[in-house]
């Protein structure tokens, strides 16, 4: 296995302060290599984006650590981003947020070369190649971000990131700000890019038919931890972790038949007073005593991890086997 | 009375705001414009606004062509003491025997150009400091804050009257004071401004992409917040033209014999039953002063309807 990209350990992220104090993220592992999308998927207020933005930098970690190509990744402060940061680079939501209304399209690339070093004309040069690398008009350089659709500007923004010949792309929620069809360009977009250059990406999305679609791997968050992460094709078919197996319930099939996931009760707890033990104990269909008080860790179990007490039954958890019962999914 | 029929005389016809001006009503610039695209909002059916730019417009013009336009020399102390109004002197003379009129037209000379760049300069310090303040944050922010503060703590004609009084009575004294004075405003807004933009999406890509602080500062936050800014500041100019006048009034600005308004009004409160040679130039300032409150709101509401609210508060 290629060493990864980017390396994340027991990675913890906290808002506020005192009493009102929030653990979005809680003792996260991730690894994402070379070539690689990694799905990144939950309900909102799981804890998924703030994840994405801790792996850049921009959130300031409580705990653990985050490597960016061996080297920890420095919180952003006042101070300059320094040069072999600057391969690690994030897609945002909102595309029409995220480029500076009164700047021109080629201004706004081109600034990854610069900001590297380069010089402007070479900048808006690139800044050609790349709007058409990412199936725009060259042209588009002369022009103000407004005059693009929603579709159009993420793939600016996209040629931006890529202007800084980024090693790893940090995507939160790339596509879910943008119409379906310009949806499946962008998501395809990035694809061809990962597999072209051999990025890696970490896909963040709430959306998991297309998660499904672009990522490798799969990890599935619940406030604020990992309860689920392997192979795409090995977490869909068979999801292990009853929240998962309840999320990939949800997703709605082509032929209309798609189910709400009836088997959740109740909403998200509040985060800042997460349950004891398995923090989804209160909602899952397969609650034993032992749920509330255990806290369970992420376990190898069928060629993919899972923090579940009751179907991921590792050493670490010391729980005996207990036999699949529920409603599994054929 | 000739008064009211001179052709020099525009302060005396504005102020109610309510003769529609047969140019701007004609809606000519509005068409093409910039600002003629919002149909409904267009300034140019609003009758404050287009007041405000034609009275401005017509003191800008009396500025710039006093010498032609006045019909005496400003200064020259030769007639008869406090004549009324008459065809000779249509808006009398004062109490050292000059034509009130040519004064009033010089008046223009002052009042405007040391108002537009006391208002400049306060707002290129605040908003330099402002911003250094609202992007670095820390100490950099503590400081210029708390200077801001102690500036706000006192009253502004009172805290300028004293920096005035400090440096001397000059005119160029007492742009310095009012700039002293006027400057914390722009700091804090801008400041504010910054704060919020600091966290905009594009600010925090730049910085992904390397940028330093000071370049996003530059290049991406500052083309985005100069639009209240400049709301703010064509607010201030009327407010700048009130204090400056108020300083000289007070003895503290343009000295004797500098055409100035407020020295002007200060004249006339000493010759309290010749109303003319006080009113006049009274009447200047009121005109420029409102005008550009006019010309301030209306760009409020064409540039940000959201930041009004900021502005105002």
């Amino acid at each position: 296995m290629t060493a990864p990209l980017l390396r994340l350990r027991d990675v913890a992220v906290e808002y506020g302060r005192g009493a009102a104090r929030v653990r979005a993220v809680d003792g996260v592992d991730l690894d994402v290599r070379p070539g690689e999308i990694l799905g990144l998927v939950g309900e909102s207020g799981c804890g998924k984006s703030t994840l994405g933005r801790a792996a850049t930098g921009l959130e300031p970690l409580a705990r653990g650590t985050v490597e960016f190509l061996g080297r920890p990744v420095e919180p952003a402060g006042r101070r300059r981003r320094g040069a072999d940061l600057r391969r690690l680079q994030m897609v945002f939501q909102d595309p029409y947020a995220s480029l500076n209304p009164r700047r021109k399209v080629g201004e706004l690339i081109a600034d990854g070369v610069v900001l590297g070093g380069g010089r402007r004309a070479d900048g808006l040069r690139r800044a050609r190649e790349l709007l058409e690398r990412v199936g725009l008009p060259g042209d588009a350089v002369g022009s103000y971000p407004h005059e693009f659709s929603g579709g159009q500007r993420q793939r600016i923004a996209i040629a931006r990131t890529l202007a800084a010949d980024p090693a790893c792309i940090v995507a939160d929620e790339p596509i879910s700000a943008l119409d379906a069809s310009a949806q499946a360009q962008v998501a395809n977009l990035l694809s061809e890019l990962v597999a072209e250059a051999s990025l890696g990406m970490v896909f963040v999305s709430h959306d998991l038919s297309v998660v499904r679609q672009v990522a490798h791997r799969v990890a599935v968050m619940y406030l604020g931890r990992i309860v689920e992460i392997g192979d795409t094709a090995t977490v869909w078919s068979d999801p292990r972790h009853p929240y998962t197996e309840a999320l990939v319930a949800a997703i709605p099939r082509a032929d209309g038949a798609g189910t709400l996931p009836v088997d959740l009760p109740g909403d998200v707890p509040d985060p800042a007073a997460p349950p004891s033990g398995c923090h989804f104990h209160p909602r899952c269909p397969l609650v034993q005593d032992r749920c509330r008080v255990q806290d369970p860790r992420l376990e190898p179990v069928a060629g993919r991890s899972a923090a579940c007490l009751v179907r991921a039954p590792g050493s670490g958890n010391r729980a005996g086997a207990v036999p699949l019962t529920g409603p599994g999914r054929p | 009375m000739t008064v009211a029929e001179s052709p020099l005389d525009p302060p005396a016809g504005v102020p109610a705001g309510e003769r529609p001006d047969p140019g701007a009503a004609a809606g000519g610039p509005g068409r093409t414009g910039r600002a003629g695209r919002g149909s409904r909002r267009s300034p140019w059916r609003q009758p404050l606004a287009v007041t405000g730019f034609v009275v401005l417009a017509l003191w800008t013009l009396v500025a710039v062509f006093a010498p032609a336009l006045a019909p005496y020399d400003p200064d020259a102390q030769a007639f008869d003491t406090l004549q009324a109004p008459s065809g000779a002197h249509l808006f009398g003379t004062d109490e050292v025997g000059r034509d009130v009129l040519s004064r009033v037209l010089f008046g223009a000379r002052i009042s405007l150009p040391y108002a537009v760049i006391l208002v400049v300069a306060a707002m290129l310090i605040g908003a330099v400091l402002g911003g250094l303040a609202g992007y670095f944050g820390g100490w950099v922010d503590a400081v210029v804050m708390r200077l801001a503060d102690l500036v706000f703590a006192f009253p502004g004609i009172i805290l300028a009257l004293a920096i005035a009084a400090a440096l001397g009575p000059q005119l160029r004294n007492a742009v310095i004071a009012v700039v002293v004075v006027s400057w914390p405003s722009y700091a804090r807004l801008v400041r504010s401004l910054v704060l919020s933009a600091r966290g905009a999406q594009y600010v925090v890509s730049s910085r992904l992409l390397g940028a330093s602080g000071l370049r996003t500062l530059v290049v991406d936050i500052r083309p985005n917040s100069a639009g209240p800014v400049f709301v703010m500041a064509a607010l201030d100019v009327g407010n700048a033209v009130l204090l400056l006048s108020g300083l000289s009034f007070l003895g503290l600005g343009a000295q004797p014999p500098t055409a100035e308004w407020g020295a002007m009004v200060a004249a006339g409160a000493q010759n309290f039953d010749r109303w003319w040679v006080g009113l006049f130039p009274g009447l200047a300032i009121l005109t420029v002063v409102l005008a550009f409150n006019f010309v301030g709101d209306t760009l409020r509401d064409v540039l940000d309807p959201r930041t009004a609210r900021e502005v105002r508060a």
